[in-house]
C-alpha cells in the first residue's frame, strides 16, 4: 500500500532493577509471594514520605547518557493525579516539565539502511502494583474480584519517548530490540518483555505520502514481546489505512492488542481520558544533577551494542555476524581472542554463526559449558584451509570438540578424519593405481576421460579415502595423460 | 505550685531528677487533670493509659539507673495531635474515614519523643485532616476553650493547645499549615511554634498540604516550647525536605535581652480587620519590648495582602492529591458499591465531613486543565512575592512581630457556616507558611471577656535561636501568669 506512510512513536517503560524501591527501603528483587516486599511508603499509608533513590537516578541517566540525550542540570518530580486500585495513592510521582533527560537519539538499522529514531525524553516514574482480576475474562470487565499485590508498587521505572520518526513495524521491533540490548549492556534491566519489566506502547497514524502533517493517532499497548509489537503495529497500520479508504476516519484512541486473535480493540477514547492534574511533587526537592555527576555518568558508559558492532566489522566480520557477535558476550569473545590469535574473521565468523550457534541451540547450553576454546577455532580454520579436514569432516570436528572431545586435531585423528593432502604421498599411490590399469591409462591418453573418475575412485580406495579428492584428481589427469 | 500537673516542663524535670516525685506520678496527676476537664473539653480523642504508664515507668526505671540521664523529656507527659502517625494507637486525623485505624509505623517525631523517653499521654482533637481553624470540623465533635466552654480553642491543633492550657498534658505538638498551632495557642493562652520548613520530619504527620505542613510545639513557656522543639528536630532520612544542616540553638539565648534589635511591625497584619483590644495589646508588648532596648520599625509587605488568596488555593490543590489516598481500598473506611469507583467514591463522600469535600474540591478545580496557570499557577507567583517581601523586611529588621490572631476566641458555631470568616482567621500566620520562615505566638493578655490574647514572633528561615530570644523577652515582658480555670460545670472525679 504505498499511497499511506506511517508514522509510529514508541514509549518504552523500563523496570529498574535496583536493590531497593524509587522511594523506599523495600527491595525490588521480591519472590512470588503477594505484598511481601512493602512498607508505609510504597503502600502509601497516611503520613509516609517518598525519598528518591540514587541508584535508580544514576540508572536513569545512564540510560539517558546511552541514548545521546542532554542529561538535564535541574530535574522536578511531579504528581500524576489519577484514581486505580493498584496505585496506592492514587497519585503517581513521574515526572513531567524538566524530565531528566531530553533530546537523544538512536540509530537503528533494517536490512542494512540505517535510521536515525530521536528520542524526545526519558523520565523517571514508579511503578504501580498489580491487579489480579479473579474471574474468567482474566480483565477487569466481568472479575468476579481482584486482587491487589504491591510488591511491585513503586519500583523504579524509566520511560523512555521516541520521536514519531519510526516508518514500519520492521523499524519499530529494531527500534525496540536496540533499546532492549542498550539497557541490557548497561546491566540497569533484565529487559524482559514477557515479565513485563519492559514494556512498550506505540503511538501509530497513517497519512497519505507526501504529506507533511500527522494523522490522528492511536495508542496501542499490550505487547509483550517484540514479535507482539511488529504484528500489532502492522495490524493497526493496516486497520487505519482501510478506515480511511473506506471513508472513515481514524478515532484517537487507547487501543489493546489482543495477542491470541492478532487484532487492536478500543480500550477508550482520548477525550473521556482523564485530566492528570500534574503539580510538581511537594515531598521532593528539585534534583540538581551537577556536571561531576554527569562526567562520571559518561565515565562510567560502557561499550554500546552499536560500538561493538561496529567493532566486530572493523576487526573483520560481516554485519550480520557483527550483529550477533554483539548480542552475545560469550560468542564475541570467542570471535576476538581467535582474530587475535590470527585466525581468518570471516571463517572465524562463519563457523561461530553456523556450526557453534546451532550446536549451542541444539544442546541448549553456554559456550563455557563446551569444549571449544579461540586455539580450537583457529586450529580449525587452518586444518580446513590447508586440506587437512574436508568442509564435511571439519564439521563433525567441531561437533566433536564442542563435546569436549579434544582439540581439533585430537578429535580428527581420533576419528580418522584427516585427509591426505601431501602430494608426494599421494603420487605414490597414484602411480600403482595407473600402472595396474594400464587399460584406462591407454584410453585416457587417446582423448576419452571417463576413465579418469575410476581412477580417482581407486586411489581414494587405495588411501582410505584420506586423500584430498582435489589432489588425487589432478595427479591422475597429469600423470595419466603425460 | 500544689498540683504536679501546674508544673512547667523544665520544672517538672528537675523534680524527677531531684526524685521529689516519680514520673508515673506526674501521669498520675495529668491523667487526674484529664479525668477532671476532658468531660467538658474533649481535648482528647485518645488516651493511651497503658502505653503512658509504660513509658513513665520505664523513665522511672531510666533515672534510678541512671540518675544522670539528661534526656531532656524524660518522663514528661506529653499529647500529639491526632494527625501524627502512632503505631499501634489509633491514628484518625479526627476523620470518620481513618476511624480505628491503628497503624503499623510510628513517626519520626512521635519515635524520637519515644526515644527521648517522653510520655506520650494520647492523641488530640483537631480539625478534620487539620483543615480549619476552630476544632469544631472534627468527626467526633468539637474541642471546647478552657477559658470560656462556650468558645472554641481555635485550631487546627485545638486539642494539643487546650490540653496544654489545661494541664492535661504538660507539653503538646500541633501541625501547622496555616496557622494550626499559632492560632490555637493564640486563643488558649499557651506559647505555639511553627518552626522553619523542614526542620521538623513530616515523615508520619497525615499531610494537609505539604510544602506548607510543618510540625511544633505547644507549650506553657517559651522555655517548655524550646525544649519540646529541640527534641523533635532535626535531619531525618525519611523526610527528603527535612533540614539537613546544623540546627539553630533554641533554648541558647532565652537569656539575651533584646537590646539593640530591630523589630519589624507588619503594617497589613497590624491595622484592618484587628481587633481593637488585640491591636491594644500588640502595642503595649511593642511599648515593653521598646523598654528594653529593642528598635521597634514600621515594616510593609505588600504581597501579603494575597497571601490569603494564594494559601486557598495551594493547600486545597495539595490536599485534593494528598487525600486521595484514601480510597477505601486499603485502610479506613469503606463503603461499598458495584465497581470499584463506586465504591472509592462512596467511601469518600461517607468518610470526608463538609470541610475537607470543599476544599478537595476546591483543589482539583485550580490543579484542572484549562484552569491550572489562573489559580494553581498564579498562587505559586504570589508565594513568591511573599517570599522576597520577607526577604527584603528581613535586610532591615533582626525579627517582624504582628498579633497571631485577629480575634480572641469566638464562640462555637460562630464562624462554622462562614467559611470565608474561617479562612480569615488565619490572616496573621499564613505568610509565614508561604514562606516557609518560622513564626511563634507568645500569650500577653487577657481581653475584656477574660480570653487569652496572642502577640505573634516572625524570624528569617533558621532564625529559630533569635525568635527564641525576642519571644522570651516578649514573654517577661507581658508577665502573663493567668490559668485557665480547671471546671466550670461538672467536676469529674478521677
Amino acid at each position: 500500500m504505498s499511497r499511506w506512510e506511517p508514522v509510529i512513536g514508541i514509549e518504552t517503560h523500563v523496570e529498574l532493577q535496583t536493590a531497593s524501591k524509587m522511594f523506599c527501603g523495600c527491595p525490588v528483587d521480591f519472590g512470588d509471594e503477594p505484598n511481601t516486599s512493602v512498607c508505609p511508603v510504597c503502600l502509601g499509608l497516611p503520613g509516609a514520605l517518598p525519598v528518591a533513590n540514587r541508584e535508580a537516578i544514576e540508572g536513569i541517566l545512564a540510560i539517558g547518557d546511552a541514548l545521546a540525550c542532554t542529561l538535564t542540570e535541574t530535574s522536578l518530580f511531579y504528581r500524576k493525579n489519577y484514581f486505580y486500585p493498584d496505585l496506592p495513592k492514587n497519585y503517581q510521582i513521574s515526572q513531567y516539565t524538566y524530565p531528566l533527560c531530553v533530546d537523544g537519539h538512536i540509530e537503528v538499522d533494517v536490512d542494512g539502511e540505517p535510521t536515525t529514531v530521536g528520542i524526545t525524553r526519558v523520565h523517571m516514574e514508579e511503578d504501580t502494583g498489580k491487579s489480579l482480576h479473579q474471574g474468567d475474562s482474566g480483565r477487569i470487565h466481568g472479575a468476579e474480584h481482584t486482587l491487589l499485590d504491591f510488591n511491585r508498587a513503586g519500583v523504579p521505572l524509566v520511560e523512555v519517548v521516541s520521536e514519531p520518526d519510526i516508518r514500519s513495524p520492521d523499524q519499530a521491533r529494531a527500534y525496540g530490540a536496540e533499546i532492549q540490548r542498550i539497557v541490557r549492556a548497561l546491566g540497569v534491566s533484565d529487559a524482559r518483555l514477557e515479565e513485563g519489566s519492559m514494556r512498550f506502547d506505540a503511538n501509530v497514524s497513517v497519512r497519505p505520502e507526501g504529506v507533511d502533517t500527522l494523522g490522528t493517532r492511536a495508542e496501542v499497548k499490550n505487547m509483550n514481546s517484540l514479535r507482539s509489537l511488529h504484528r500489532a503495529i502492522a495490524y493497526e497500520i493496516d486497520r487505519q489505512i482501510e478506515v480511511l479508504e473506506g471513508g472513515g476516519t481514524v478515532v484517537l484512541e487507547t487501543r489493546h492488542w489482543n495477542e491470541d486473535r492478532g487484532v487492536t480493540t478500543s480500550m477508550r477514547s482520548k477525550e473521556e481520558s482523564e485530566d492528570y492534574r500534574y503539580f510538581q511533587e511537594p515531598d521532593l526537592l528539585p534534583l540538581h544533577i551537577d556536571e561531576a555527576w554527569r562526567q562520571a555518568i559518561r565515565s562510567q558508559r560502557p561499550i554500546l551494542p552499536a560500538e561493538k558492532r561496529a567493532g566486530y566489522v572493523e576487526l573483520g566480520a560481516a554485519a550480520a555476524t557483527a550483529a550477533l557477535l554483539a548480542d552475545s558476550d560469550d560468542l564475541g569473545r570467542l570471535f576476538t581472542a581467535a582474530v587475535a590469535d590470527g585466525a581468518d574473521a570471516r571463517s572465524v565468523g562463519n563457523w561461530i554463526t553456523g556450526e557453534v550457534v546451532a550446536y549451542l541451540r541444539s544442546a541448549d547450553t553456554t559456550i563455557d559449558r563446551t569444549g571449544l576454546t579461540p586455539e580450537h577455532l583457529g586450529e580449525l580454520v587452518a586444518m580446513t584451509s590447508s586440506g587437512a579436514l574436508s568442509s564435511t569432516a571439519a564439521k563433525e570436528v567441531l561437533r566433536g570438540v564442542l563435546a569436549g572431545e579434544g582439540s581439533p586435531q585430537t578429535v580428527a585423528e581420533e576419528r580418522d578424519l584427516v585427509q591426505i593432502s601431501d602430494v608426494t604421498a599421494i603420487e605414490d599411490a597414484v602411480e600403482a593405481v595407473l600402472a595396474e590399469n594400464g587399460d584406462a591409462v591407454d584410453k585416457i591418453r587417446q582423448g576419452d576421460a571417463k576413465p579418469v573418475g575410476f581412477l580417482v575412485g581407486q586411489v581414494m580406495k587405495a588411501t582410505g579415502g584420506k586423500a584430498d579428492p582435489k589432489i588425487v584428481q589432478e595427479l591422475v589427469r597429469a600423470k595419466a595423460s603425460g | 505550685m500544689s498540683d504536679l500537673a501546674d508544673l512547667t516542663i523544665l520544672d517538672a524535670s528537675a523534680g524527677l531528677r531531684a526524685r521529689s516525685f516519680s514520673a508515673v506520678e506526674l501521669l498520675e496527676a495529668t491523667l487526674r487533670r484529664a479525668a477532671i476537664t476532658e468531660s467538658h473539653l474533649h481535648a482528647y480523642l485518645t488516651i493511651d493509659r497503658n502505653g503512658a504508664r509504660a513509658a513513665a515507668e520505664a523513665a522511672d526505671a531510666a533515672l534510678t539507673e541512671h540518675g544522670s540521664d539528661d534526656r531532656p523529656l524524660l518522663g514528661i507527659p506529653v499529647a500529639l495531635k491526632d494527625n501524627m502517625v502512632t503505631r499501634g494507637v489509633e491514628t484518625t486525623a479526627s476523620s470518620q474515614i481513618l476511624a480505628g485505624w491503628k497503624p503499623p509505623y510510628d513517626g519520626t517525631a512521635a519515635a524520637r519523643l519515644r526515644e527521648g523517653g517522653a510520655v506520650i499521654v494520647g492523641k488530640t482533637n483537631l480539625d478534620e485532616f487539620a483543615m480549619g481553624s476552630s476544632t469544631e470540623n472534627s468527626a467526633y465533635g468539637p474541642t471546647r476553650n478552657p477559658w470560656d466552654p462556650d468558645t472554641v480553642p481555635g485550631g487546627s491543633s485545638g486539642g494539643s493547645a487546650a490540653a496544654v492550657a489545661v494541664g492535661s498534658a504538660m507539653g503538646g505538638y500541633g501541625s501547622d499549615t496555616g496557622g494550626s498551632i499559632r492560632q490555637p495557642a493564640s486563643l488558649t493562652g499557651t506559647v505555639g511554634v511553627k518552626p522553619t520548613y523542614g526542620l521538623v520530619s513530616r515523615y508520619g504527620l497525615i499531610a494537609f498540604a505539604s510544602s506548607l505542613d510543618q510540625i511544633g510545639p505547644v507549650a506553657r513557656t517559651v522555655g517548655d516550647a524550646a525544649t519540646l522543639l529541640e527534641v523533635v528536630a532535626g535531619w531525618d532520612r525519611y523526610d527528603a525536605t527535612s533540614y539537613r544542616g546544623d540546627l539553630p540553638n533554641m533554648s541558647g539565648s532565652l537569656d539575651a535581652g533584646v537590646e539593640g534589635l530591630r523589630i519589624g511591625v507588619v503594617g497589613e497584619l497590624s491595622g484592618d480587620g484587628i481587633d481593637t483590644e488585640v491591636i491594644a495589646a500588640t502595642r503595649a508588648t511593642l511599648d515593653r519590648l521598646s523598654d528594653a532596648g529593642a528598635v521597634i520599625v514600621d515594616v510593609s509587605l505588600p504581597s501579603t495582602e494575597y497571601a490569603l488568596s494564594a494559601y486557598y488555593l495551594i493547600a486545597p490543590a495539595e490536599c485534593s492529591a494528598n487525600l486521595a489516598r484514601f480510597d477505601g481500598v486499603r485502610f479506613g473506611l469503606r463503603v461499598g458499591g458495584d465497581t470499584t469507583a463506586e465504591m472509592m467514591a462512596a467511601t469518600r463522600g461517607a468518610g470526608f465531613g463538609p470541610e475537607v469535600i470543599r476544599r478537595v474540591l476546591l483543589g482539583t478545580y485550580a490543579l484542572s486543565a484549562g484552569y491550572y496557570d489562573a489559580f494553581y499557577g498564579q498562587a505559586q507567583r504570589v508565594r513568591t512575592l511573599v517570599r522576597r517581601d520577607f526577604a527584603t523586611a528581613y535586610e532591615d529588621v533582626d525579627v517582624l512581630v504582628s498579633p497571631t490572631s485577629p480575634t480572641t476566641a469566638f464562640p462555637i458555631g460562630a464562624r462554622a457556616t462562614d467559611p470565608i470568616a474561617m479562612y480569615y482567621s488565619d490572616v496573621c500566620t499564613i505568610p509565614s507558611n508561604l514562606s516557609g520562615d518560622p513564626a511563634m505566638s507568645i500569650p500577653v493578655g487577657l481581653d475584656a471577656g477574660g480570653l487569652p490574647i496572642g502577640f505573634q514572633v516572625m524570624a528569617p528561615a533558621l532564625g529559630e535561636e533569635l525568635m527564641f530570644r525576642v519571644a522570651a523577652e516578649v514573654e517577661r515582658a507581658a508577665d502573663f501568669t493567668a490559668r485557665a480555670p480547671l471546671a466550670t460545670s461538672e467536676v469529674v472525679a478521677p
